[in-house]
Formats: C-alpha cells, structure tokens, sequence
C-alpha cells in the first residue's frame, strides 16, 4: 500500500494529466456529440451576458446598413398592404376557412453571436424558452436555411449553424423534386455540398435546391442554394454537387425560427412505426 | 510573489476577453482563427509545480471552451501543452539557471529560443485541437492546412505581444 503511494506521488504529474484528459474526452463526448443541454455552454448567464454587450456594441457600427435594409422591407411590405391594391371585388365574402389549420409559426429573432470560418460553427439568439423556442426548431433567413436550434436557457439558444460537420440538410432539386442530401465540406461559408442526387437527371448551372418538408423541422421549398458545378463520381451512379448557399452566413443579422405546430404528432406516430 | 499571483490572473482575464470579444470575429483567409489564449500557459511562471500548470491550464481551457460552445475540446489541447511544458522547457534552459528566477519572455530567454518554445507549443496545442474538431480522417489534408494557417497567426500574435510588452519591464 504505502509503495503504491509513493508510486502515486513519484508520477503525481502524469496521473493527474490523465485524468483531466479523461474529463476532456468525458466532456467532448457527452456534450458535443449527444447534444446534451447543460450550464456548460454560450446560453449561461455570463456568457450570453456577454455576447449581448459585444453585439450592442458591434449594433452601431452596422447601424447604417441595417436602416437600409428595413427601408427596403418597409417599401416591400407597402406593397402588400391592402391600400395598396385596387380593390375589384364587388361583393366581398369572407370564409372561416375550417379546411386549413396553422401548421408553422414563425418568431423572430436576432443573431448575438456568429462565426463562420471553424470547422463546426454555431449562432446565438437573442431568443429561449420563454419566447416559445425549442429544442430542434428550424432557423431561416429571409434569403434562405441557416440552421437547426441546439440548447435553449431561459432568454437565449445556440443554433447549429448549416455549416457544420454534423448539419445534414433533406433536400430537393426544386423543377422536379428528385431528393437529395445538403451538408458541409467544411471550405467556403458561401458554398455547400450535394449528394445522393442519381446520375441521370440533367443538371443546369442556376438549378435551384431547397428544402424537402419531409422531417417536421423546415417547411416545404425552403431555398438553400443554386447548382454552382458539378460532375459524375468515376464508379458510382450519383453527382458530386457544389452549391452556392442562399443565406450568407457572414452577414446574417435577424432570423426566423420555425415551430411547427404538428411536429410532436408527426415525431411520435414515425417513431411507432418504426417500432414495429 | 503576490505580485507574479496578479499578473497571472489579469493575464488569464485579459487574454479570454481578446479571444472571445476580437480574435473569434476574425474574418481573414477563411480560416484564420489564432487561439491567442495558449499565451496564458506559455507565460506561466517556471517555480510553479507542475500540477498546478496542468489546473490552471483546465481552468482556461474550460473557459474558452464554455464561451464557444466546444466542451472538452479546448481542455484536452490545452492540458496536453501543460503536461509537456516542463520537458520543453527542460531542454531549452539550461540546468543551473533552471532554479533562478528567470521568467518566459524573449529577453530573458533570448529570441530563438523563446520562439522554439512558442513554435513548439503553439504547433502541438493546434495539431490536437483542430484534429479533435474535425474528428474524421478524411479531412486530414485541410485540416494540417488549418493548423499551419493558424499556428502562424498566433505565432506572429504571440511575437507582436512579446515586443509591445516586454520593453516596459527591461532592467
């Protein structure tokens, strides 16, 4: 006992370097492969304190160039509203339309933290559970996807940005839905990576990509990019499809995040079948 | 004493603030990203024992870890440079002024010697984190072009550093 104390103290340094390298591995594990939501990420309170204060900071220096863009959503918005229509309908009837119930809702939200040139990237929002976000809800741009929310606290939550190892995007060509795979090669913020799209379809430059509809998280014919190149694989039967992302990643500023309203009811009826 | 116990925690305050509020936010070549932070265990006095380098090093580790949202990574690149400091150092100073109270900076050190220092750390901390990031073998080639792009970075940080600060304690 006492030499196998004195083994101990002899190599106290390298015990201690490893066990701290098995916390390490412990944490990495538990934490960024299972997606486990804990203290021990940006939506604690000292942290998202201080990805707030950066990002008011950093408001005034865009200041400029975000009244630009809310005067050219205002003169968009203009053009909906009803004054704006020439009215030729002679006898109105409104229907309450019981055929059609609400199945997404969209909340805004404003992007405190942002990065893009890592390898696995994340967003923060100024948005948590009390406004209604939840684990899983998709998260879009006006332009295009952006990504997939990962933890959520009481006023913020960590997206899981599109460009991440582990983001995997269902996806389709938009003129005549052949279903494919989006996910990211980890080289450019602007460009994504297409596959399992068969070899006999004709692709163009310009095609568009967007969203299938098929998991509960996005809706149906979200834009995620334009066909930028592509070429056969030598021995295998599908493209390998570059993309130019809709969504640019750098400048993203506000997003909305999707809820869909039927998505616990889809999630559990798959899961029972896939039981079986 | 007290003096080298401040010194040390207003570095490790200083140096989390600057990569997470600047550093983070750099958008040059693509890729860059210098982790600035391994500084702190770079800079961290020759007296102290060996397990409190590997402790303090967790504890910054874990900080930056927890304000970018990669738990472990951080911790398990920056207890690996810890553990090998003192072998490093071992073989960069020489034995008899090993006890004196010299301390890491390229003065004192002398400027080649305390860049192969930095180049070794800098290089090993890098190397693990970013092969711990991507996980996957097949990336292997971008992934040691990651560590090269970055490794320079912070190497030219840590020079840029040394020069801005050092001047002012010369006696």
């Amino acid at each position: 006992m006492r030499s196998l104390f004195l083994f101990i103290i002899k190599f106290h340094a390298f015990f201690l370097f490893i066990s701290l390298e098995i916390i390490a591995g412990y944490c990495i594990f538990q934490y960024n492969y299972y997606h486990r939501s804990s203290f021990l990420n940006s939506t604690n309170s000292i942290a998202s304190g201080l990805y707030s204060a950066k990002d008011s900071f950093k408001e005034y220096l865009k200041l400029g160039k975000v009244n630009d863009q809310l005067l050219q959503e205002n003169a968009i918005l203009r053009t909906l509203v009803k004054k704006s229509f020439y009215y030729n309908h002679v006898e109105g009837i409104t229907i309450e339309d019981s055929t059609r119930e609400q199945l997404y809702r969209y909340i805004a939200a404003k992007v405190i933290n942002n990065s893009t040139n890592k390898r696995n990237n994340y967003l923060t929002l100024n948005r948590g559970s009390i406004h209604g976000i939840e684990k899983n809800m998709g998260v879009i741009s006006s332009n295009g996807i952006v990504g997939i929310v990962k933890d959520v606290s009481e006023h913020f939550s960590t997206v899981l940005s599109l460009l991440h190892k582990d983001a995997k995007i269902s996806s389709k060509l938009d003129k005549d839905n052949y279903p494919g795979e989006t996910t990211w090669d980890g080289s450019l913020p602007t460009q994504a990576e297409l596959s399992k799209i068969p070899n006999h379809i004709k692709l163009n430059k310009g095609d568009h990509e967007v969203t299938t509809g098929f998991s509960s998280i996005f809706p149906e014919g979200i834009s995620i990019g334009t066909v930028d190149a592509f070429h056969l694989i030598q021995g295998e039967s599908s493209y390998s499809i570059t993309l130019n992302l809709s969504t640019n990643f750098r400048t993203l500023d506000y997003v909305y995040l999707i809820k869909n309203v039927f998505s616990k009811e889809q999630l559990e009826l798959e899961s029972i079948s896939q039981d079986d | 004493m007290i003096n080298l116990v401040s010194i040390n925690i207003v570095r490790f305050g200083i140096l989390i603030l600057l990569q997470v509020l600047v550093l983070n936010n750099i958008e040059l070549f693509q890729f860059v990203n210098p982790y600035l932070y391994v500084l702190f265990i770079l800079l961290l006095p020759v007296q102290i024992p060996h397990w409190l380098i590997m402790v303090t090093s967790f504890f910054m580790g874990l900080c930056i870890d927890i304000l970018m949202n990669t738990i472990g990574m951080h911790i398990a690149a920056s207890v690996l440079v810890a553990y090998i400091r003192p072998y490093i150092l071992g073989v960069l100073i020489d034995r008899g002024k090993k006890d004196a109270e010299i301390s890491l900076n390229f003065r004192q050190l002398g400027f080649e010697r305390f860049l192969l220092y930095a180049v070794i750390m800098v290089f090993i901390h890098h190397t693990v984190l970013f092969y711990i990031e991507v996980f996957r073998m097949t990336e292997f080639f971008s992934t040691l072009g990651r560590v090269f792009l970055n490794s320079f970075f912070t190497l030219l940080l840590i020079v840029m550093s040394q020069f801005i600060f050092v001047k002012n304690t010369k006696d």
